[in-house]
């Protein structure tokens, strides 16, 4: 057996995979090694405290990405997150980030603003494991979703509804089912009227026809400072009293409890952890990281039940996949172009296409779309030369001679990072290597097919 | 095929997208219009540029096929179409064009919910081809499929992969592993039901250049040219696909716009007219309707190398059972009649596309556009 099950036991292997496949992008096999020998409790404490600051590639994409400095267009600040996603050792920031994305999200549709849509992803990276409370502060002075939801026209006299709205909506309340929320239309109303002169404005732009980057205002002429009715309480609120109720709903915080348990544990809801994640988000008053500790920690996550029970969005079927081939030194196309796989397959990054997000889980795979993620990940697994598969191919090698067909499906499916599928599709697999062990010599040409056969299996699509 | 309740036959739907913003000035030319050369001092086409249509209009010189198929009956040319409050991001803007939704965002195609009025049941995985990568926002509802084609050839697993020397053993295994089972299992019945469809779908395709029969040469260096070869194929193969979808451009001309659009035109030009031939020999020219558009027109006034986005805008609709004609009338070019620099619409797009949805491709408007739009009498049969 390969190495790592040497190593550690079985079980903490599988546990430890699936956490960061869950909490980032997946991990090959040494490097889920060297987060067992950190232990579990502390590497879930190392992804969720990761390295604040600057990161030192800022000017290395800068220099290789010249038309996304300053970006004007989506398309043009696509490769900067690319690069990140492909490349950052701080996985859980990423993925943080890929999860406000999607519920607070803004889309280039409107926008159509590269370096805004970097902002507020840069934005989601610094604040996105904090307060609730912070997170739906900062976001409502982010200038591109002041204009995203017109709240540049919504004045003292004439309040625009859109960004009240969907503030309880979409971003803190939720509505069930039937389309009912826990506040009603005035509820809405008056929140308009709080986030009056709440706006942006653009500023000069640092190059010749470049974008102009935008900045937050509040005007307070134009700002509605009567008293005003919210949720049961009166006051002369303006929009920051209105997040402060807002996240001390308890709908509030099962809304946000039950998206990250969507997000991060299964596609299919379990009331009772999610009731459990709520409690801890009134306690913690909203505190993410400290949800995400409890989440990680649980018996629940770390139970069989709900591995690999989530479709893989194509950002994360995508960077997780070309993760793999360990492959990415210096930001140039070859991380770019990730991007664009991930577009194909419906997830075009940085341009959400509307303010509910994506509709994520089973509905991300279509048959255009599987097809695309099929043979995105068996040609990434085609390269033998890149460090990541020759490793793996090594791996395999090491995992002994004369392995029979099942040992040799057991030992590739270790070899990229401790991956499980299931019964059915594991025995037609090995057909297929009993069949192929008699016509083929190239050894390591045989591992590689096994590869590309496990990524096209549709126990691939989840994680 | 059987003839709808309305006594149009239904027909295929072939969508060319001109990606960027067409520039309608430049395309219908108001060649007697002294506003045009005004605002045009540097792209105002005249002289040998120009076919003359009648005492007013003209088309671009690069738009021979056209100006034949205009003098056939067999081309409407939709003047001055686009919508209310037009969006000048190529992004929003064509997003609107395809979920024809104004004012509202949305992530459901109108072709794909047309596609699933067309085969409530999803049995057929291919009603819908797009020969491109990735999906149009047009084709895209839950529970559709669309297939995304970039060369019917190479169409399906692995056919891009380097080293896969065993190719048909590991497309046998894979189609193996899809076999829809009981609700309920691992993995879903939905994903592997998908993947079963999306399977026999490339086996469909794939095999259609096989059994394809046709004299006509479409240019190798033609993109478009070659993605209409490909529905050609598609058609001639009888897999009961009713949409198909393909893209030109870019058309996004801020500068060099002389050269580049009359490229671009040239090559629809050849595109279309084999086109044209190619059905014609496949005995499909009585089932086929072309509909090109575009997401915005361009500034009425030239930049000095180009044109800048703009709205309102030209569109076509072609084939043998067209009412061929100009349709609408030549938006005014004056200061005081246009719209913050732009021509202003007079046709909303939804009517052509409640015409498309009922005369061409034989389903209700009304669930697909959400309103009721008065058609046109675009299709005569």
């Amino acid at each position: 057996m390969t190495t790592t099950a040497k190593k550690h036991k079985r079980e903490d292997v599988a546990v430890m995979a699936h956490l960061l496949r869950r909490a980032g992008f997946g991990a090959t096999c040494d490097q889920i090694d060297q987060y067992l020998d950190r232990g579990y409790e502390e590497t879930v404490e190392y992804l969720l405290n990761p390295v604040a600051g600057k990161p030192e590639d800022e000017d290395l994409m800068d220099r290789y990405f010249i038309a996304s400095v300053e970006a004007r267009s989506v398309t043009h600040a696509d490769p900067q997150w690319s690069w990140r996603l492909a490349t950052s050792e701080k996985p859980l920031e990423e993925k943080i980030a890929l999860f406000w994305h999607s519920l607070l999200a803004v889309g280039g549709i409107k926008l159509d603003h590269g370096l805004e849509m970097l902002t507020e992803i840069e934005l989601f990276r610094r604040v996105g494991l904090g307060k609730f409370q912070t997170i739906l502060s900062e976001i409502s002075r982010n200038p591109g979703m002041m204009y995203w939801l017109d709240n540049q026209n919504s004045h003292k006299d004439a309040p625009n509804e859109n960004y009240g709205r969907e503030l309880l909506e979409l971003f803190s309340m939720g509505i069930d089912d039937m389309g009912e929320g826990a506040y009603t239309e005035e509820d809405v109303k008056t929140a308009a009227r709080a986030f009056t002169g709440w706006a942006s404005k653009p500023t000069p732009p640092p190059f010749l026809l470049g974008p102009f980057p935008m900045e937050f205002r509040f005007d307070e002429s134009d700002h509605d400072n009567n008293d005003k009715l919210f949720l049961g309480e009166t006051g002369n609120f303006g929009g920051e009293e209105i997040i402060d109720i807002v996240v001390k709903q308890r709908a509030t915080a099962r809304f946000i409890a039950m998206r990250l348990y969507l997000f991060f544990v299964s596609d299919e809801p379990d009331n009772e952890e999610i009731e459990r994640l709520t409690d801890i988000f009134q306690e913690t008053d909203g505190d993410i990281r400290a949800i995400l500790r409890s989440l990680f920690n649980s018996d629940h996550f770390k139970s069989e039940a709900v591995r690999f029970r989530k479709v893989k969005s194509p950002a994360e079927l995508v960077f997780g996949t070309a993760r793999l081939t360990d492959r990415f030194d210096i930001p140039d196309m070859d991380s770019s172009t990730l991007a664009n796989q991930s577009m194909y397959m419906g997830q075009f990054l940085l341009n959400p296409p509307g303010v509910e997000g994506w509709h994520e889980g089973e509905e991300w795979v279509d048959s255009g779309s599987l097809i695309e993620r099929i043979n995105f990940a068996a040609s990434e697994l085609a390269r033998v030369e890149s460090p990541g598969v020759s490793r793996m191919v090594e791996l395999v090698e090491q995992a002994g001679e004369a392995l029979d067909p099942s040992e040799f499906v057991e030992a590739c499916l270790d070899a990229m990072g401790s991956i499980d599928i299931d019964t059915d599709s594991k025995s037609v697999l090995i057909d297929h290597a009993a069949k192929r062990s008699s016509t083929e010599t190239d050894g390591a040409d045989r591992i590689v097919e096994m590869f590309q056969l496990i990524v096209s299996t549709p126990d691939y699509q989840y994680c | 095929m059987v003839n709808n309740t309305n006594g149009h036959k239904k027909k295929n739907l072939v969508v060319i997208q001109l990606s960027g913003g067409n520039d309608y000035l430049n395309t219908v030319v108001p060649y007697q219009d002294g506003h045009y050369y005004d605002f045009r001092p540097n792209m105002g086409l005249k002289g040998e540029d120009l076919i003359p249509v009648d005492d007013k209009l003209a088309f671009n010189s690069h738009m021979g096929t056209f100006k034949s198929l205009f003098d056939q009956d067999k081309m409407a040319v939709m003047m001055g179409i686009g919508y209310p409050e037009p969006n000048r991001s190529h992004f929003r803007s064509m997003d609107i064009w395809h979920t024809a939704e104004p004012s509202t965002t949305s992530a459901e195609g109108w072709l794909g919910k047309a596609n699933s009025l067309i085969d409530p049941e999803g049995k057929n995985p291919i009603i819908s081809v797009n020969f491109g990568r990735g999906l149009p926002r047009a084709l895209a509802y839950q529970g559709v499929s669309v297939a995304s084609v970039g060369a019917l050839e190479t169409y399906g697993l692995y056919t891009g992969l380097s080293g896969a020397t065993n190719r048909d053993a590991m497309l046998d295994t894979v189609s193996r592993i899809y076999q829809p089972m009981a609700d309920g299992g691992f993995p879903s019945r939905r994903i592997l039901e998908t993947g079963r469809g999306a399977l026999d779908g490339a086996d469909l395709l794939r095999e259609a250049p096989v059994t394809y029969k046709s004299d006509v040469e479409y240019p190798e260096d033609n993109p478009i040219a070659q993605s209409l070869k490909g529905i050609s194929q598609v058609m001639s193969a009888e897999l009961g696909t009713r949409i198909y979808y393909a893209a030109h451009g870019s058309f996004d001309t801020h500068t060099a716009e002389l050269v580049n659009h009359a490229l671009l035109w040239d090559q629809l030009s050849a595109a279309v007219s084999c086109f044209l031939d190619d059905l014609k020999q496949q005995g499909k020219e009585d089932e086929t309707v072309i509909w090109m558009f575009s997401e915005f027109g361009r500034r009425i006034a030239d930049n000095g190398a180009g044109t800048d986005h703009g709205s309102g805008g030209v569109a076509f609709v072609i084939g043998d059972t067209v009412n061929g004609g100009l349709y609408g009338d030549y938006p005014k070019l004056g200061l005081s009649d246009q719209l913050e620099g732009d021509v202003r619409f007079n046709t909303d797009f939804r009517q052509i596309y409640a015409t498309l949805l009922e005369d061409v491709l034989g389903v209700e408007s009304e669930p697909v556009l959400k309103q009721k739009f008065s058609k046109l009498d675009l299709v005569r049969s």
